[in-house]
């Protein structure tokens, strides 16, 4: 029975929401392809978290539970789960799109020798083989792939498969050995700088609240991040905005930045320029605040104000404090 | 310090992209080619390094004769000399690029390999961290700030709600993200310059392609939309949508 792999996403020993995602489509999978859907967690003492992804429909899960995995390093981690993986026969192995998924996933297909498709947004299974959609040219246009080896690595775009905890019982988890052999050099991880604890990242945020040129300069996001904080959500930007210098480019939404997917995008004085709907028009929901009528960003919006922001975005401000 | 850097010759982001009638390929007849973005930070850092600590600059692309333009972009920037794997073949499968990188880069002296995080067609973002798994050196992947020592480089990346801090030992392979540095323009000088510097051609390995595109297609369009209402006399409508109609908040 072929084997389909799920990398559940850990850090600081509690699972990134992604790991569900991962488990959850994992087991989709194996559903659909006829195989059974193990997952895979490393870190620290993580046999105790294994458990808990039995809800996602994972009935195993292969703990690399060592000192050594910690915290991500790319060579050592890809070592363990390409191991794991030759051990199990995996046929597909999965992954989140995310920092560390992004690093592992086409280190494992290297060192396995076989076919990556990155960043998928749908995956199908027809007469068993499997097929993959993932956006090309910044997601101006997707393309379905499929492999052409035994084996097949895939990494998943967060907030795009559901990840929902159903009736399943505790899955059984298996401890592995450690640390794993690398051959050749390895990057050694000197410490992690922790950014302002509570910010939600852009990838894995339910809405965003995203400001463009329009917003005029750096010191009016304070509006957006109270709006944000208000909404529980997070500031994107424009890259006319990071371009300016007024926000850090881990905040830009586009092509050259980050392609989100939330339940809802606020874009407040975004023009809408190609390479930043290639970013954002995968959001369930789109409102736009423009003083431009004909603005582009309209035509992708479900919901339009037009009008001048400082008076929209303080008004927007009163109405989610009453939500 | 010998350093290779890795480029690519890719359709300019405000390109609109068309797939072909057929569905089975890109219409690129009249797309505008520039040097891949990320490539430009990953050239930037690599001459940064030279003028600090001496040493050599080579960019390596694979791609078709046309990015001949993108080698001498990066020469004009400041590279010393090129190595172009002529290749006609549209949207090459990853892996098979990175077995045909490889091989070129066990020929070619390296201490540091720069890529770019990702090529803005393809948007893989698997190169360069599967050269370096073939080549077994380090890599640390979409780096933001680079302090490069004699013998390893302490690199940043960000990751979701941090920033992970490594040290890589050379030779090993960085792949540049957007604010890693500012890319310097060519001088009219550099160009001059750049027409005589070498770009020496390597014939193209063999590397079976380990994936296949079936057919291209749109995102799904979104429906047109509306317009709630002009200034702040629309937010009250708009939160009622938001909660009853869409149901997001």
């Amino acid at each position: 029975m072929s084997v389909i792999l799920a990398f559940a996403e850990q850090r600081n020993n509690t699972f990134r929401k992604t790991a569900f995602e991962v488990a959850g489509t994992a087991a989709r999978l194996a559903g659909d392809m006829g195989g059974q859907a193990v997952a895979l967690v490393a870190g620290a003492d993580v046999e105790g978290m294994g458990p808990e992804l039995g809800k996602y429909g994972v009935s195993t899960v292969k703990a690399l539970s060592d000192a050594s995995f910690k915290d991500y390093t790319g060579e050592s981690y890809a070592t363990a789960v390409c191991e794991a993986a030759k051990t199990l026969d995996a046929k597909v192995i999965l992954f989140p799109a995310s920092s560390m998924g992004k690093d592992l996933a086409p280190r494992v297909a290297a060192l396995l020798g076989c076919g990556m498709a990155s960043d998928c947004i749908e995956l199908k299974v027809e007469d068993g083989n499997l097929s993959a959609k993932r956006p090309l040219y910044g997601g101006k246009v997707h393309a379905w792939v499929t492999a052409t080896t035994d084996s097949f690595v895939l990494t998943l775009r967060p907030n795009v498969f559901t990840a929902e905890a159903g009736s399943g019982g505790d899955a059984a988890v298996d401890k592995l050995d450690g640390p794993a052999a690398v051959a050749g050099g390895q990057a050694s991880l000197k410490e992690i700088l922790q950014e302002a604890s509570g910010k939600i990242d852009l990838t894995e945020a339910n809405i965003i609240v995203a400001g463009g040129r329009g917003m005029k300069g750096p010191e009016n996001y304070k509006f957006l991040e109270e709006l944000a904080g208000l909404l529980k959500g997070a500031v994107g930007a424009s890259r006319a905005a990071v371009d300016s210098g007024w926000r850090p480019h881990s905040d830009q939404v586009g092509q050259t930045g980050k392609t989100v997917s939330p339940t809802l995008y606020i874009a407040c004085g975004i023009s809408g320029a190609i390479q930043h709907l290639a970013g954002m028009s995968s959001s369930k929901f789109i409102v736009a605040i423009n003083k431009d009528a004909d603005a582009p960003i309209f035509k992708v919006s479900d919901y339009g104000v037009v009008g001048d922001l400082f008076e929209v975005i303080p008004a927007l401000i009163e109405q989610a404090k009453k939500l | 310090m010998n350093i290779v850097v890795c480029i690519k010759h890719v359709p300019d982001t405000e390109s609109k992209i068309k797939i072909t009638p057929e569905g089975d390929s890109i219409d690129s007849a009249a797309l505008e080619y520039i040097v891949n973005p990320y490539d430009e930070f990953a050239v930037e850092e690599a001459l940064k390094i030279k003028e600090a600590k001496g040493g050599e600059v080579t960019v390596l692309c694979l791609g078709p004769e046309s990015a001949t333009k993108t080698i001498r972009t990066a020469l004009a920037m400041g590279a010393d000399k090129a190595v172009h794997i002529k290749d006609e073949t549209f949207l090459r499968d990853p892996s098979s690029t990175a077995e045909i990188l490889t091989s070129a880069l066990r020929e070619i002296p390296h201490d540091i390999i720069f890529f770019g995080k990702q090529s803005v067609d393809g948007d893989n973002a698997q190169i360069g961290l599967m050269v370096a798994t073939l080549l077994q050196v380090p890599a640390v992947s979409e780096i933001v700030s680079m302090e490069c020592g004699d013998s390893s480089a302490v690199v940043k990346r960000s990751i979701e709600g941090g920033i992970e801090v490594f040290e890589a030992p050379f030779p090993a392979v960085f792949t540049a993200q957007k604010g890693l540095n500012e890319p310097r323009y060519a001088s009219l000088k550099g160009i001059m310059a750049a027409k005589k510097k070498p770009i020496e051609e390597r014939e193209l390995s063999d590397a079976a392609p380990k994936t296949s595109i079936k057919g291209f297609v749109y995102p799904p369009e979104r429906p047109a939309g509306k317009i709630v209402g002009e200034g702040a006399e629309a937010v009250p409508t708009l939160f009622e949508l938001l909660q009853n109609e869409a149901k997001v908040l």
